[in-house]
């Protein structure tokens, strides 16, 4: 794929700019209007991904260049409206705002033109000039919809420019028009939507009350809208602008016209209908159209369950058969041919150094290296079930679920993907809009057994109960998902209680997904995983690597050894000596280590292993460190994955304490159950 | 209009179309629902209602799922009964 920008040439028409100030351009839109597939045209793979100050929403900016003309792109959260009810609406408002873009480029979807205008009745209150694009009209004509640009730009009075972004039609123009207003080449002096009659006499009111306080650079007539509808930032605001007689005065008009919010919200709708009434025709009402159609398989009950699992079905093989082996040829091939070169390229220098740097850092930046085809083909297939449409139905199909444990029909793709691999899991619950949604599905994903702690499972189960495997296997993968079921009802019920979730989520039409979008998406996505979680999981591996190797170079005596003895009358509850202490802490770089530090520890590798863990440890230490195992501390890089899209140390710790504690709380009771069994054995 | 009857959303059988009397879901969610196009006085066809579960409808060209709950806060007028099997053929208001 080009990296760069796809090119632009500017519009044949348009003058070449008398200025080339730089210009920077806010890109506003509800959600579903294409305006990553807008943003990605623009700055393709340029794009510098950060975060929206003190907030844990990603902030996506990128330059290009046009006709020699230079536009600074910044892409807003998609928003239905802009009061402060979620996050992303605050940081939209606040960017605008606070740091004042040159022109917002707003996008709409020609086939829910009315409902789209309704962000834009509410940009056209702030003092920043609006261009609106209204995109795939391809669409629309397809669902019978036919949309005049002229008459909608007449009525607005402002730049409409009609757009296909999949195609990359009217991208240069939408751009150039910005341009033409931003420097006052055009005229934008756009009729503005009022409040109905019943509620005009408190409006004003309000209005000349809170005039003289509002602080320079914010309106004073949307503030007052903005009391009127209820929204809890400007309210708090004005109570503190505000002298407290004029607030008292403020407040009981509020309190009196409660009702004000839908008078605002009709006065817009009322607006919109005279715009587009002559801007809109609908030439061919009354055909059926593809989304109703395929919507009668996907969201119906029994249908669209099958058809989902099997997309997940299909997700979960890509992103494991496919990436599978290319991350396993990275991992023996690559990094192991690194690893060797830099052993040999280090020969002459001390120990430590060789040491620290080839089984720390490499291994670290190893394990990072590994995740990057898991997580681009997962990525992939996410970027193309969101940019077709279908994840929302996913989600419908999946609500009445997990409803019950507070989560979002979106929280089901990222558990049921942590059984391959946590990583991408928590990653993936990104697509949750709501917050405490997204935490609560963050927080359960490590409780999902991933295959590395399958594997583990697969392979020291025999050893411990050769008699009954795949009884006690699947026992524990079923305890693990109760332990989870468990945890979520929990967290619902004491955490997140005061946040109940309203379910409520717009079903796109289904589009033909675009190639770059979903290529841009997985890029990026990938990128920044690398850049933010890499530090973390390199230390993290140089660090058990120090703690494994000194002092003396032995386990048995190293630093690890010395923390495992420390923590043996922990381990007792569980029936577990240091042994198997240090073979737990040892897995946190990477889960399948605890084989590997079993050998090391006991001394033993391969068959012998079963035989000497047999004699040392009994099926009840054992069960109970299978247990602790499956529920302890996800591995680094899904600590490293938690911490990056929570934004926040604390819920990081959060996560992290909450398995701590489960995987104490239910090793000790599966070791004293399997003692009152009598499979304690002879005591090792 | 306002001799109508005037049903729950929830309640509606899919095919259902009629128009929206009341949003009573309080000032957050009223207010989320309106910027998705639900508002008193539009057009409303129910896409979707099997009595469990979140239903679909649709307003303003929107398709919208909704909870149980939320739904249980709208209420409809009726408008006419119309055939189930000529829902989604419906257009949103013209």
């Amino acid at each position: 794929m080009n990296a760069n920008p796809q090119t632009l040439a500017p519009p044949p028409d348009s003058p070449r700019p008398a200025e080339s100030r730089r210009l920077v351009v806010g890109l506003a839109g509800q959600p579903n209007v294409g305006k990553s597939t807008v943003f990605s045209i623009l700055t393709g793979l340029t794009a510098e991904v950060g975060n929206w100050p003190g907030r844990t929403v990603e902030r996506r900016e990128g330059s290009v260049r046009i006709g020699g003309r230079e536009f600074h792109i910044v892409d807003l959260p998609g928003t239905y409206s802009l009061t402060s009810n979620s996050e992303e609406e605050r940081i939209a408002r606040d960017f605008i705002l606070g740091e004042r873009p040159d022109v917002i480029v707003m996008l709409a979807d020609a086939s829910a033109l009315e409902r789209n205008l309704y962000l834009l009745a509410e940009l056209l209150l702030l003092p920043i000039p609006v261009v609106l694009g209204v995109n795939m009209i391809d669409v629309a004509r397809r669902e019978g919809m036919e949309f005049d640009a002229h008459v909608l730009q007449a009525a607005l009075d402002l730049p409409v420019v009609p757009m296909v972004a999949s195609r990359n039609e009217g991208v240069a123009e939408l751009l150039a028009a910005a341009a033409a207003v931003a420097d006052g080449r055009q005229t934008f002096a756009p009729e503005r939507p009022e409040i109905a009659a019943a509620h005009r006499e408190v409006y004003e009111r309000i209005q000349a009350l809170i005039a003289p306080a509002v602080p320079p650079g914010l309106p004073g007539d949307w503030a007052a809208l903005k009391l009127l509808e209820g929204d809890r930032e400007v309210t708090s605001k004005a109570h503190q602008w505000l002298p407290p007689a004029e607030w008292a005065q403020v407040h009981a008009l509020l309190r009196e016209h409660e009702d004000a919010v839908l008078d605002v919200a009709g006065a817009r709708y009322e607006w919109i209908g005279r715009m587009v009434r002559a801007a809109v025709r609908r030439p061919r009402l009354g055909q059926i159209s593809f989304t109703d159609r395929f919507d009668r398989i996907a969201t119906h009950p029994g249908w669209g369950l099958a058809l989902l699992l099997a997309v997940f079905g299909m997700v979960f093989w890509l992103t494991f058969s496919v990436a599978g082996p290319v991350q396993e040829w990275l991992a023996d091939s690559v990094i192991a041919a690194l690893s060797t070169n830099l052993a040999g390229a280090l020969a002459g220098a001390p120990a430590w150094l060789s040491g620290m740097l080839v089984d720390g850092m490499l291994a670290g930046a190893g394990i990072v290296v590994t995740f990057v085809p898991i997580l681009f083909v997962f990525f992939l297939a996410l970027g193309f079930l969101e940019d077709t449409g279908y994840q929302s139905r996913m989600a419908y199909v999946m609500d009445r679920f997990m409803h019950r444990l507070g989560l979002h029909g979106k929280s089901f793709l990222p558990l049921f993907l942590g059984f391959g691999c946590n990583v991408p899991a928590v990653m993936g619950s990104r697509v949750i809009e709501s917050r405490p949604a997204r935490l609560l599905t963050i927080v359960l994903t490590p409780f999902v057994p991933c295959s590395a702690r399958l594997l583990v499972l697969a392979f020291l189960v025999p050893l411990f109960f050769p008699a009954y495997p795949a009884l006690v296997a699947w026992g524990l993968v079923a305890g693990n998902l109760v332990v989870l079921v468990l945890v979520g009802l929990l967290l619902d019920r004491f955490v997140f209680r005061r946040e109940r979730l309203a379910f409520i989520m717009e079903m796109p039409l289904y589009h033909v997904p675009n190639l770059r979008t979903i290529l841009v998406f997985a890029t990026t996505n990938v990128w920044t995983f690398m850049k933010r979680a890499a530090t973390i999981i390199v230390v993290v591996s140089m660090i058990i690597w120090l703690l494994v190797s000194y002092p003396v170079g032995r386990v048995d005596d190293s630093y690890l050894a010395v923390i495992g003895r420390l923590l043996e009358p922990v381990g007792a509850l569980m029936g577990l000596d240091w042994r198997l202490i240090v073979a737990t802490l040892s897995a946190f770089v990477a889960k399948e280590n605890a084989v590997a530090a079993l050998g090391i520890i006991y001394g033993v590798d391969g068959e012998n292993l079963g035989t000497t863990l047999a004699a040392f440890v009994t099926p009840a230490a054992g069960l109970a460190f299978l247990v602790v195992n499956m529920l302890f501390v996800p591995c680094v890089a899904t600590v490293a994955a938690v911490r990056q899209e929570t934004g926040s140390w604390r819920w990081t710790a959060a996560s992290t304490g909450l398995m701590l504690a489960s995987a104490l709380l239910f090793g000790t009771l599966v070791y004293e159950g399997a003692l009152l069994l009598g499979l304690g054995g002879v005591d090792a | 209009m306002t001799s109508a009857q005037s049903v729950s959303l929830s309640d509606l059988p899919t095919g259902f179309r009629g128009i929206v009397a009341r949003v009573n879901g309080g000032r957050d969610l009223d207010a989320r629902l309106a910027a998705m196009g639900l508002t008193a006085g539009t057009e409303i066809v129910v896409l979707q209602n099997r009595g469990f579960g979140p239903m679909l409808a649709k307003v303003r060209d929107t398709r919208i799922a909704l909870g149980r709950g939320q739904a249980g806060m709208v209420t409809v007028y009726e408008c006419e009964p119309a055939d189930p099997r000529t829902a989604t053929r419906l257009a949103a208001p013209g």
